[in-house]
């Protein structure tokens, strides 16, 4: 399906599609956990179940599409066995993954095992840099 | 023992909804995405469950313990509520998937909308059954936020001739509701014109008033049910009128009249109609409007008229304080200001306001009738969604 906006029809009707759908309702918004930062990364948690809910459907209907073309039976994929090779890039790859979703806490990790000149606050700095 | 049928709790998919001309289109991505809400939904009535062990394990032992006896009515229990986490947790998600339904919603509706404000434009054009008056201020209790978190309201247009407010509404009361009102969103409709054609089979309503309409879901059945009737629709919204008149146009129904009025001075004369009809509207009015509005809508019903309002239950003292308040979840958090308020009042009362007589007064429940063989007929309940069930209290009222 052809998307139906155009970006002179946005700015003549001064929508803008992306941010207005996010518009906050009107009326002060209540925030139910103890910590509201906590709740907003609740939030966005959901926001990405969504989001990867919807990529699911997404390949769902591209298998079933295929099998009903003949061009593959979704059999295939569940005794797909790869390769040594396939293994390896696999492998890989979720080691790469991993490693990009839980950067905090690698940091987090590394900030307790480094040498204290590795952690100097940067405030500090900043008054030492503008000693006259 | 488990129940390990899920077959029967799973609702309804998207592409069940019925693709009326005005009904925004939807990619596969944003259908899915309305998939992902629907059975998020459907999870957290599950989530809700887990509310009133909360509840009868420790927010009321530590009340008890605390002040020596019990709750004494819903608001201390709503307060006893506000610290408890497993009643927190499940009230973020349950608010942030409102916002996140609004979202999918608007963001379907926003870019299409030239196309969609068009395609009513057509539909409407020349028609004299729909009136607009651009004088008409959505009252305060309609417009001081925006009920139910819809962004704009029933009422705020974007641009000229817009309808995005009424697409918006349309394109997620399925996934709300998930699939428990039907592929026409229209089950309360149905429900209430079913049970007048079954309980009253000599009534023959020529007049029908439908007051606080939207988008005019739930009064098409009755004028489909009543088809040599003349039907008026009223609603403060402008948007919503335009887009309600449209689809009712592609439904083919022509005896609906969508006027934009204040309910609150309609200048019909005394007794004019045969049955006034409100749906899900009293919970969204005032202390004072709906005294004034009963009082109206008494003067308008002709003698030996029918009044109907379809509502969530009334909280009688029957009803345990845990569900009153779980009941209650919408008026403070899902921006409903009155819903405590009117839910708390006694019907009759309500209905007295408007001359209506207690040896007059009737109440039934209606459950969402969908259309017989229909795939979307309302997935089994695991637990229920308070506040969302397809199934209404109707009460009302002959005029004597």
């Amino acid at each position: 399906m052809d998307r139906i906006w155009s970006v002179e029809i946005m700015k003549k009707l001064n929508v803008d599609y992306i941010a207005d759908a996010g518009k906050k309702a009107k009326g002060k918004r209540p925030w139910f956990l103890d910590n509201p930062e906590v709740e907003k990364v609740l939030s966005i948690t959901m926001a990405v179940a969504g989001e990867l809910a919807v990529a699911r459907e997404r390949l769902d209907t591209l298998e079933r599409i295929l099998e009903s073309k003949g061009i593959m039976s979704r059999n295939e994929i569940e005794s797909f066995l790869p390769s040594e090779q396939d293994a390896q890039e696999r492998q890989l790859w979720h080691a790469e993954y991993l490693a990009r979703i839980m950067r905090i806490i690698q940091q987090d990790r590394e900030s307790l095992e480094t040498a204290p000149d590795m952690n100097e606050a940067v405030e500090d700095l900043a008054k030492e840099f503008t000693k006259e | 023992m488990k129940d390990s049928d899920y077959s029967a709790q799973l609702p309804p998919t998207y592409d069940k909804v019925h693709r009326h001309e005005m009904f925004p289109e939807t990619t596969h991505d944003e259908t899915a995405r309305f998939n992902f809400i629907t059975n998020l939904n459907q999870h957290l009535s599950t989530v809700s469950a887990g509310n009133r062990l909360a509840y009868e394990k420790r927010v009321r032992p530590d009340f008890q313990k605390e002040n020596g006896r019990d709750f004494n009515n819903r608001h201390e229990v709503n307060q006893a509520f506000k610290s408890d986490p497993y009643w927190q947790t499940w009230s973020a998600l349950r608010r942030n998937t409102m916002e996140m339904r609004h979202q999918a919603g608007r963001s379907v509706v926003l870019r299409q909308i030239n196309t969609l404000n068009k395609k009513a434009e057509q539909l409407n054009a020349g028609k004299s059954t729909l009136q607009l008056n651009p004088e008409i201020k959505s009252p305060r209790y309609a417009s001081a936020v925006d009920i139910h978190c819809q962004p704009g309201g029933y009422h705020t247009e974007i641009c000229e001739g817009d309808v995005s407010v009424g697409a918006n509404y349309d394109s997620g009361i399925f996934v709300t509701t998930t699939g428990g009102v039907g592929p026409m969103i229209d089950g309360g409709g149905r429900a209430v014109a079913k049970a007048v054609q079954d309980k009253f089979p000599d009534f023959k309503p020529k007049r029908i008033l439908d007051v606080g309409c939207t988008i005019g879901h739930n009064v098409l059945p009755i004028a489909q049910a009543y088809p040599d009737a003349e039907v008026i629709a009223v609603d403060a919204g402008a948007p919503v009128l335009r887009y309600g008149h449209a689809r009712a146009q592609s439904f083919g129904v022509n005896n609906v009249t969508f006027l934009q009025a204040d309910v609150e001075n309609l200048d019909y004369e005394d007794g004019y109609f045969d049955w006034i009809q409100t749906t899900m509207f009293l919970h969204e009015l005032s202390s004072k409007s709906i005294r004034h509005i009963m009082s109206e809508l008494g003067r308008m019903l002709k003698p030996g008229g029918l009044l109907l309002q379809v509502e969530q239950p009334q909280y009688t003292p029957d009803m345990d304080l845990f569900e009153q308040a779980i009941r209650d979840w919408d008026c403070l958090y899902n921006n409903e200001p009155f819903w405590s308020k009117m839910h708390g009042m006694d019907a009759k009362k309500i209905m007295r306001m408007g001359g209506f007589k207690n040896e007059n007064y009737m109440e039934f429940k209606a459950a969402a009738e969908t259309i017989d063989g229909d795939v979307t007929k309302p997935a089994k309940a695991v637990s229920e969604d308070h506040g969302r069930e397809a199934l209404w209290t109707v009460f009302g009222a002959w005029k004597s």
